[in-house]
């Protein structure tokens, strides 16, 4: 007679788990299928432990109905609840982060029935889907409060049941009116819960982001969701890379903006026009030839250049590495948008590289060439060559080549186009001519 | 009686006033919202137009190596205008676009300012003596004009975002400024 548990006792145990988890959820999944409960979506997950709400259930109750419409009429729009809306009305992803923002019990109009406070955690196939359980939990305890504020608000649209409420399926009307308006004190939150240290929530909802619709005003502002202090410190990060350290994985962190590489690259335009108009003028500034001239023109040039590469590059890349990816399984792939913004940092040490090639000597001009090559270089090769590395040797060294030589190409192209060869001076020559004048041969 | 007449004018006494009134605000830049409360684009495109045509006579022998042309200063001005605008509201600023605008391009009078200045000193000559007045001229009018600018932007944007949006707008004028000071007469 022991304590210890035998084998039989584990079997039991397992026997148990397996019915409590699994068997029962397999065998409540017939209740939305169900042909009585036609105001359902599809997708809901099923209730929870409670009593299951029937035809008998559903429309008996129109206090419920009219609060949960009462709630949806009362709950601010936010970029979450476009988030939701955007993704079809349902999932208990967004609608925990709907519930984080509002707080007053903003889920939507989930037509499901009651639910009572959750046992514990949720195990079993569908939480995977969902975040973790901080939000839910809060969010089931909110079931069971009633709503005493809402009651005669709650008598009033019952004894209307068609009175007009506030729809949120129009993501693009909500985004209207609220342009001008101050941010909202959500988003904040929305931000903390979206791009946090926990990399599953981030992995999760990295995709899930930026799904408001692309001609709505708040999907761009989601790419330029970051604070001076992270620009600083990606910058940072740009200019002394650790060896070793990815990145795209430190920094960028499934928060890649566009503010950075935009700015970065219109900054290295006019640093090598304004740079490369001095250095000329410093060259020539003896010569009694020499009239000085603006050169604007080159302006465009560099901007047509510089742009070009920092975004069909990294779309050439992209491309490939996703046709890699679909090759090779175990290929890491980044967004477009990290790969952007890398190469959009990686340039930011060209900015004081390009004022410093105002200094007419040649040797100088190409260490600096070589040193700042090596740093913006290896920021580009620590960052991709984790990505190709389990591919086949010979493209994925051809792949980091390929990075390496183009963004050579880039300074090296540069510095010859935009900053005249510093002239070499010893006393010009004196040729005979042919027919006994004498010509000064200067270089 | 007054309020019933409809405009009649695209410009009126009225709205020489109001761009007259700005101009004293740009120049004496204190905290007061009159510039954000009515914009209007006047101001800018007069002030445009003038940098625009004074930066006209600097063209070399060939094209391709002179000054910016009119038409190239004018995208810039309001081509840049627009993007800083677009990148304060992204970043999350509460300012409208227009009114935006409107503090971008009046706070380009001190350049003009300098311009015409630099254009008289060069009318003087253009040695070492002159370069040195129009550099310390073009700099006092730069560092203005980004102050004016700042002081009128700076408190409709996000707290932890300020040096985001302040360092386009010192990077525009800087390129007005290089215009200004590269400025040389044929």
């Amino acid at each position: 007679m022991s304590i210890i548990p035998t084998q039989a006792h584990y079997v039991v145990y397992i026997y148990m788990y397996i019915f409590i988890y699994v068997k029962v959820p397999v065998s409540r999944r017939a209740f939305y299928t169900a042909p009585d409960n036609p105001h359902l979506y599809r997708h809901q997950p099923p209730p929870r432990w409670g009593r299951a709400a029937g035809p008998l259930t559903a429309r008996a109750e129109p206090e419920e109905e009219a609060r949960r419409r009462l709630r949806l009429a009362a709950a601010p729009p936010s970029v979450a609840r476009l988030l939701w809306s955007a993704r079809g009305g349902g999932g208990e992803a967004s609608s925990a982060a709907a519930c984080w923002l509002g707080g007053r019990g903003a889920r939507g109009p989930f037509k499901r029935a009651e639910r009572p406070v959750r046992a514990g955690r949720r195990q079993g196939a569908g939480s995977r889907r969902r975040l973790p359980g901080r939000g839910g939990g809060r969010m089931a305890a909110a079931d069971g409060l009633q709503f005493p504020e809402f009651a005669d608000a709650a008598s009033l649209l019952a004894a209307n049941p068609d009175a007009t409420t506030v729809s949120i399926e129009e993501p693009a009307e909500a985004p209207r009116s609220q342009r001008g308006r101050p941010q909202e004190p959500g988003r904040e939150e929305d931000d903390e819960l979206l791009g946090t240290d926990d990399s599953d929530k981030a992995e999760l909802l990295a995709g899930q982001k930026k799904s408001a619709p692309f001609w709505t005003f708040e999907y761009y502002q989601t790419f330029f969701d970051v604070d001076t202090y992270q620009v600083l410190d990606r910058i940072k990060g740009s200019v002394f890379p650790v060896p070793g350290r990815n990145f795209v994985r430190l920094y960028i962190r499934s928060n890649p903006d566009l503010y950075g590489p935009f700015w970065i690259c219109t900054t290295l335009v006019f640093a090598i026009a304004v740079s490369g108009n001095l250095s000329n003028f410093f060259i020539h500034l003896g010569k009694p030839t020499y009239h000085y001239v603006p050169e604007f023109r080159k302006v465009s040039i560099a901007a047509t250049t510089i742009f070009a590469y920092a975004w069909l590059v990294p779309l050439a890349l992209w491309g490939f590495l996703m046709w890699r990816n679909s090759k090779v399984m175990n290929i890491v792939s980044y967004s477009f948008l990290e790969i952007v913004c890398v190469y959009g940092y990686s340039l930011f040490v060209y900015i004081p590289t390009a004022i410093l090639w105002i200094i007419p000597q040649k040797v100088v001009r190409w260490v600096l060439v070589m040193f700042s090559l090596c740093l913006s270089g290896s920021v580009l090769v620590m960052t991709f060559w984790p990505a190709v590395r389990d591919d086949n040797r010979r493209i994925a060294l051809a792949t980091v080549g390929t990075i390496v030589l183009l963004h050579a190409l880039l300074s090296v192209g540069c510095l010859a186009y935009f900053f005249d060869a510093p002239e070499v001076d010893f006393p010009a020559p004196i040729v005979p001519a042919h027919n006994g004048t004498t010509l000064i041969k200067s270089q | 009686m007054k309020r019933q007449i409809k405009v009649t004018s695209l410009f009126q006494m009225r709205d020489l006033k109001a761009v007259g009134k700005k101009f004293v605000h740009v120049m004496y830049p204190k905290k007061s919202s009159a510039l954000l409360r009515d914009w209007d684009l006047w101001g800018p495109l007069v002030l445009c137009v003038s940098l625009a045509l004074m930066l006209q006579g600097g063209s070399a022998d060939s094209k391709e190596d002179g000054g910016p042309q009119f038409a190239e200063v004018f995208v810039i001005i309001w081509f840049g205008a627009v993007v800083i605008t677009l990148n304060s509201k992204l970043l999350g600023g509460t300012i409208s676009f227009f009114q935006s605008l409107c503090v971008l391009g009046y706070c380009v009078l001190p350049l003009t300012v300098a311009m015409l200045v630099c254009r008289l000193v060069l009318l003087a000559g253009s040695g070492t003596i002159s370069f040195i007045v129009r550099l310390i001229v073009v700099m006092a009018m730069f560092g203005w004009s980004t102050l004016a600018s700042t002081a009128f932007l700076a408190d409709s944007q996000p707290p932890n975002r300020k040096a985001l949006v302040v360092y386009p707008i010192f990077l525009f004028y800087f390129v007005i400024s290089w215009m200004i000071l590269t400025f040389t007469p044929q």
